[in-house]
């Protein structure tokens, strides 16, 4: 077990290395001089040369990449070009705001994701069945940001139930209690939208392992011996139908931070995603960068874990 | 006919001919392509013509639907009709052309990677966890923000971040074929490893490819129109379906105007769910196990 996680964690190295340089990389190539806010007729282009010496951006690459990634290993993602914001405070700011989101859609994908896929399975090729295999095509294949705008057109501006953005209440002013029920209130339809394409994949994942597990031959013995249908289902064949399923946590957290990025811009939700979009319309290359490095470092460590969950629930997957 | 009688082919269009989604999905796909090849004489008015208002000199914006405009007209005073038509041709356009750039990619890394083996592999597959490490949707971001977003770099953008499954795909199943007896025969008969990939590997692989690129057009498809709809991706006057949906973020066209932005909200979907039913037959029609 210690020598598969070993491997495992040798392997992402080059990974890890890998994205910081293609980051660097798209950084470097994006348009724009950082000076250029305080090129004007008064300063002189022999002072504009020393800054830029300065701050070391005649350098060699390899060089600015070797700085560069010194201080973003120090949590040092600079300063955004118009107001000198430390844009490390600004993704910290709002990280839990994400947080919240994602993982609310993630308990969500798996706690409706995995019964759909049960029952899909149990009651193959009946109605029950192609209405849920419908359901999840249509999930996999409507445009999140068009399903996010049904849904405030429906719950928010027709039903009135549900807030049609944000995050809280402000005017209402709410504390303790009242307050986190508020958050919950608005959290209801983001989190919906962000989760119906995993749930779809999830579900869809779940009745073909669960297929293939009730061809078994010791689900046959198990009938066999006389025990009782949801007994075999529940004890016997699900059990073994979940162990693929870990796999889907680690492909689950790219899919959501992507989602996250269009369901936070329609729903105005503070998080990263909204500064993400932000920082295009305001070309804030350096924002947009420091989240790419975030997110797809995130993404690594998920799939580690979810490979090393995959090994510890599945011996056979260490040889 | 290109078939064969009795081929592996002739097998799986049969059963794929008794699959009813597949054969609707068929259906609705081909009448989306034809759609958009005739949009120029279907569509009663020019996407980007401006229309005012009777015996005004204003723009006739937010018309309700009328017999003169089917779908009413939007934010500036163009025909939504018009521009709904034009918008799948030019959907398409990027999904097809971001596909075949991907299916080239992937398959040649696939193919590389997975006949040779050692390093090559390791060193592909190591940048094909980075590529996969970032959100689709961060890089296609990134990539069409630097260059200057148009039709072309929307295309490249997407084609450059989805071969990584044609790449994932492609290879395992060389894996599974490079062991067969009759390549172990053509290796013996001193063949070359061109030869070999290009004649015997790759005809036994494609019917995982054609699936793949079925999939992979839906999901380029929905890629296109999230950049469109963030206002990266296809610009403005050229219509797509995504960037069609950008005037519903304005609470009151969401909330008055839904002729504005339902209809290309559900011609996308539409699209999308056909040629998933397509690809789900295929895979299936395909699968000997069947």
């Amino acid at each position: 077990m210690l020598k598969y996680i070993s491997k495992r964690l040798l392997i992402s190295i080059p990974v890890i290395i890998g994205i910081t340089i293609l980051s660097f990389i798209i950084m470097k190539l994006s348009p724009g001089d950082p000076l250029a806010n305080f090129i004007n007729p008064s300063i002189d282009m022999a002072d504009l040369e020393k800054s830029r010496q300065a701050l070391g951006l005649n350098d060699p690459l390899y060089v600015q990449y070797f700085k560069w990634i010194g201080q973003v290993a120090k949590g040092n993602f600079g300063y955004t070009y118009s107001g000198n914001h430390s844009i490390s405070g600004l993704i910290l700011e709002r990280l839990p705001n994400t947080v919240i989101l994602t993982l609310s859609a993630f308990v969500m994908s798996f706690v409706v994701g995995i019964p759909l896929g049960v029952i899909g399975a149990v009651k193959k090729n009946t109605r029950t069945d192609y209405g849920i295999t419908l359901m999840s095509l249509v999930g996999v294949a409507i445009p999140s940001f068009f399903f996010g705008l049904l849904v405030i057109y429906v719950f928010a501006l027709m039903l009135g139930i549900f807030p049609s953005g944000g995050m809280v209440n402000i005017r209402a002013g709410y504390t303790g209690f009242a307050y986190y029920t508020d958050i919950l209130h608005h959290l209801v339809l983001p989190a919906v939208v962000l989760s119906l394409g995993n749930i779809a994949s999830v579900s869809r994942f779940t009745r073909s392992n669960m297929l293939d597990i009730l061809k078994e031959d010791y689900i046959r013995t198990a009938k066999a011996k006389g025990l009782r249908n949801k007994a075999v289902i529940y004890r016997h064949a699900l059990r073994n139908a979940l162990i693929p399923v870990v796999t889907i946590f680690g492909l689950s957290i790219p899919f959501l931070f992507s989602g996250a990025y269009i369901t936070e811009s329609i729903f105005n939700w503070p998080g990263m995603g909204q500064l993400g979009i932000r920082a295009i319309q305001d070309r804030e290359y350096g924002i947009i960068m420091a989240l790419n490095l975030i997110t797809a470092t995130l993404v690594l460590t998920g799939n580690l874990i979810s490979d090393i969950l995959y090994a510890i629930v599945d011996p056979r997957i260490r040889h | 006919m290109l078939i064969k009688k009795n081929s592996f082919y002739d097998y799986a269009y049969r059963r794929f001919r008794r699959n009813k989604l597949a054969v609707i999905g068929t259906f609705i796909t081909l009448a989306f392509i034809v759609v958009a090849l005739l949009a120029p004489i279907l569509s009663p008015y020019e996407p980007s013509e401006f229309f005012f208002m009777e015996g005004q000199n204003l723009y006739n914006k937010y018309d309700t639907p009328s017999l003169q405009h089917l779908l009413g007209t939007d934010s500036l005073g163009r025909d939504v009709f018009s521009r709904l038509l034009y918008g799948a041709r030019v959907t398409m356009m990027v999904a097809l052309s971001a596909v075949s750039i991907s299916t080239i990619i992937g398959t040649i890394i696939g193919l590389v990677t997975g006949y040779f083996g050692r390093f090559i592999d390791a060193f592909f597959m190591r940048i094909v966890d980075i590529v996969i490490s970032f959100p689709v949707l961060f890089l296609l971001i990134s990539i069409s923000t630097i260059m200057d977003p148009s039709i072309w770099i929307v295309i490249l953008a997407i084609g450059l971040v989805s071969w990584t499954s044609t790449a994932r795909l492609v290879r395992g199943e060389v894996l599974r074929v490079k062991e067969l007896d009759y390549i172990v025969a053509a290796n013996a008969c001193g063949s070359s490893s061109l030869k070999i990939i290009i004649k015997h590997i790759l005809p036994n692989i494609l019917a995982p490819i054609m699936v793949q690129v079925t999939i992979g057009t839906a999901q380029a498809i929905l890629m296109e129109a999230s950049l469109s709809f963030l206002g990266v991706g296809v610009q403005q006057p050229t219509p797509s379906w995504g960037n069609m949906l950008m005037d519903a973020q304005k609470l009151l066209v969401l909330r008055d105007m839904p002729w504005i932005w339902i209809p290309p909200g559900v011609v996308t979907l539409l699209l999308v769910l056909a040629i998933y039913f397509v690809g789900d037959g295929l895979r299936d029609a395909f699968d000997p196990k069947q």
